[in-house]
């Protein structure tokens, strides 16, 4: 396999699909499967053959849209006229809407135009609904893998490092680290007894979803990314550690991962050169911890995923005790647009600090809830209520929650803020992943700063003290809040505990998992002194004794 | 070396455990490989019996406390098998903004089980899920490993009561 093989791959791709005059793509990630897209696809292919239409229309299985909560969703013409809610009973409807041009029913419209479309700029999403994500022909016609060729062929490893470097790209998995530092001190550390380039696709956060969405949308963009990757820090072997709850994700990347050994990208002397590069899959099982580097990396060493103090840090200690390179999925899917366009292309985007796009998870009371991609430096407000489409049901905007169990909520006094690293930080929340749940006044913040406790009390894996205890103290604290039978004192109580979690927990499990009370305490105060002072819950989520009488 | 792989024969002449076999053949019976074989075991006989741990103890060459530390640690393992059929309810954070609780109520309703339990007669497992990454379609259900998205209460109630009454309708398939 080499860069004309390639070409020769690409073009005989593009010619396989130019004499089709009409494409009709039909979502098949997880969320639009769920609601039967596979019938949507057989049915639309029999009405194509039914017709004898083979040869001018072509019916196409894609990865995600983003709308995944108007899905099933439908696509044709480059996304010029999108179909929502479909059924197979819809197939004769939509063809003869996309070849003859015959109005569709008003029922299974989706407006193209929706600013929710309009108002993104996709790089790490760019292939999601454009190509089969079961196919590596597919993405080699939209120009996959050219980026590793040109790595291999015509860049050394420093230059790979140092294009990453100038990009500014920073990791996606929550803390935000330089992604060209952190490769450079892996490339520096010396690896006598190898090197590894680890995925980390556990994505824990609830509510964050963008890692799935790439992984089973374009999963030969992720692949891409570790090879350039091992090249430029001098591994030849790798892992993606995946979450066992993401079944439709697995068996696509392993998918790849053989179709990509297959044509020589992936495997022994990569693309003819004396790179080689081996990738597999590890399965989670279920531990929020374990997407913190040192337990996943003891995960896959086949232990239970419990974090151990850094340092040494993975990048000169990892996996087996050699020097491992960790980042997220979707730092992984920024690589190959950064190597093909240049670091100063995508330095270009963004704010000053905070280059490129983020891919965010747009979830809660939102109407159009979905995967959005915006550049750094967007307003929460546009975010919301531009894309989202604003709150449904006339209710009113409370907060967003950013971050997940490690984040913060942001009230509406905010809302013009822009989004990127430090802005979100300035007012206690942080990037996280890209969760984003938007919270109405049905939301009580003291319930929901309970919820995460409850999150990380049953997720802490128990190795240190602070953690393992303090967590169980703060749930109780902020149940004895919600139920009503809280005083000033237990407030306090609970202030404290935040404090020394925080500071003394082993890992960021423990150490973050204060900020939901921290956060809503700075702006919602009040909710927390009406529940102890008058026993009441504004938004009447919480059982209080003189409100509800007996509570379940 | 030769008195270990002696030891190390299947709990039981179940030809299940010849996928388990290869799934240790293919990581060469490396220790390291413990989870991708506890999930393969898992995925084989639904759920963890104690013969299989000790079985995968010899087999790998770990310790059974091992084994049974990391088959405990991971909530997607489980040493109770499960109901005939199977209810996962996601209370991810957007599911539970939208209302996974009165999900998990209408369960316990129908059937009388809360979050981990099993009916009494086998019929029903309700399970939680942290999060399914399908927050779009909150709040999230998963009846017998298929994905239904935007439940209700009242859709819930539904399809519990089928797989309840599915017993007086006794040995036949289920629709
Ligand atoms: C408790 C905890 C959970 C984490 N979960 C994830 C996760 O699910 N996915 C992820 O990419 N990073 C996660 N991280 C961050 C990783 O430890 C690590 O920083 C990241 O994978 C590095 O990749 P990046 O530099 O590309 O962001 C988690 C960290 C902590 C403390
Ligand atoms: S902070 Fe919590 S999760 Fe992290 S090591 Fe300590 S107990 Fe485990
Ligand atoms: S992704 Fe959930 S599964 Fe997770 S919170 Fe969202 S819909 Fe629930
Ligand atoms: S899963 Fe179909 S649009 Fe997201």
């Amino acid at each position: 396999m080499n860069q004309e093989d390639l070409k020769e791959i690409a073009e005989k791709q593009k010619e396989a699909n130019a004499p089709f005059e009409h494409n009709i793509h039909v979502c098949v990630a997880a969320s639009c499967l769920s609601s039967h897209s596979d019938q949507v696809m057989t049915a639309l292919d029999q009405e194509v053959k039914k017709r004898g239409l083979e040869q001018c229309c072509k019916v196409k299985g894609v990865g995600c849209m983003g709308l995944c909560a108007a899905g099933p969703l439908v696509s044709s013409g480059n996304n010029e006229k999108m179909f929502q809610n479909v059924t197979a009973m819809d197939a004769a409807a939509i063809v003869d809407n996309v070849v003859d041009e015959k109005p569709a029913p008003a029922a299974i419209v989706l407006d193209s135009k929706l600013p929710f479309f309009r108002g993104q700029k996709k790089i790490v999403l760019e292939n999601c609904g454009e190509i089969d994500p079961e196919k590596i022909e597919d993405y080699i016609a939209v120009g996959g893998y050219e980026a590793l060729f040109h790595a291999l062929t015509s860049m050394t490893p420093a230059q790979v490092i140092e294009q990453i470097s100038k990009s500014g790209l920073r990791g996606r998995g929550g803390a935000g680290f330089p992604t060209g530092l952190k490769w450079s001190t892996v490339a520096k550390a010396p690896g006598t007894k190898g090197k590894y380039v680890i995925c980390n696709a556990d994505e824990g956060d609830p509510g964050a979803f963008m890692d799935r969405s790439v992984l089973e949308s374009d999963p030969h963009r992720i692949l891409e990314g570790m090879a350039i990757a091992a090249y430029a820090v001098g591994a030849n072997k790798g892992y993606i550690y995946c979450r066992a709850e993401y079944p439709l994700a697995v068996k696509r990347l392993k998918d790849a991962i053989k179709q990509a050994e297959k044509l020589g990208v992936l495997g022994n002397e990569v693309c003819d050169t004396r790179f080689s590069f081996r990738v597999e899959v590890r399965l989670g099982a279920g531990a929020f911890v374990c997407g913190e580097e040192t337990a996943l990396i003891a995960s896959i060493e086949g232990n239970r995923g419990t974090p151990r103090p850094r340092p040494p840090f993975p990048a000169q200690s990892g996996l087996w005790g050699t020097p491992t390179l960790i980042n997220n999925v979707e730092t992984f899917a920024n690589i190959a647009p950064i190597v093909r366009n240049g670091g100063d292309w995508f330095a270009g985007i963004g704010t000053e600090k905070s280059k490129g796009t983020k891919v965010f998870a747009l979830a809660g009371r939102v109407t159009n809830t979905g995967l959005i991609e915006v550049p750094m430096g967007v307003s929460l407000r546009e975010i919301v209520y531009k894309l989202g489409g604003g709150i449904p049901d006339g209710r009113k905007f409370k907060a967003v929650q950013t971050g997940g169990p490690s984040g913060g909520c942001i009230p509406e006094q905010y809302l013009d803020m822009a989004v990127d690293y430090e802005s979100l930080a300035s007012v206690g929340s942080i990037m996280g992943s890209g969760g984003m749940i938007v919270m109405d006044d049905s939301s009580c913040m003291v319930d929901v700063a309970k919820y995460f406790m409850d999150f990380c009390m049953s997720e802490s894996c128990g190795k240190c003290v602070p953690c393992r205890v303090g967590t169980a103290h703060m749930y109780d604290l902020l149940a004895k809040i919600t139920n009503g039978t809280a005083s000033q004192e237990d407030l306090a109580m609970l202030e404290r505990i935040a404090e020394v979690v925080k500071f003394t927990s082993l890992c960021g499990l423990g150490q973050t998992s204060p900020n939901p009370v921290f956060s809503t305490l700075r702006y919602f105060r009040d909710e927390y002194l009406n529940h102890i002072e008058r026993k009441s819950c504004g938004a009447g989520v919480c059982s209080q004794p003189k409100a509800a009488g007996v509570g379940a | 070396m030769q008195g270990f792989q002696a030891k190390a024969s299947p709990p039981s002449d179940d030809r299940r455990w010849k996928i388990v076999e290869g799934a240790m053949r293919r990581h060469g019976h490396e220790s390291s490989s413990l989870i991708e074989v506890l999930h393969t075991v898992q995925e084989t006989f639904g759920f963890l019996t104690d013969d299989a741990l000790r079985y995968v103890a010899v087999a790998l060459r770990v310790p059974y406390s091992k084994v049974y530390g990391v088959a405990t640690f991971y909530h997607f393992f489980s040493l109770k098998p499960p109901g005939e059929h199977t209810c996962v309810v996601c209370t991810g954070t957007a599911c539970y903004i939208k209302g996974a609780q009165s999900l998990l109520n209408a369960v316990d309703e129908i059937a009388g089980i809360k979050a981990g339990e099993t009916t009494k007669d086998g019929k029903l497992s309700l399970l939680t899920a942290r999060c399914l990454g399908a927050c779009g379609l909150a709040p999230a259900i998963v009846y017998d490993g298929e994905v239904g998205g935007k439940a209700t209460a009242d859709s819930v109630k539904e399809r519990v009561r089928t797989y309840m009454q599915s017993e007086t309708v006794a040995t036949g398939v289920g629709a």
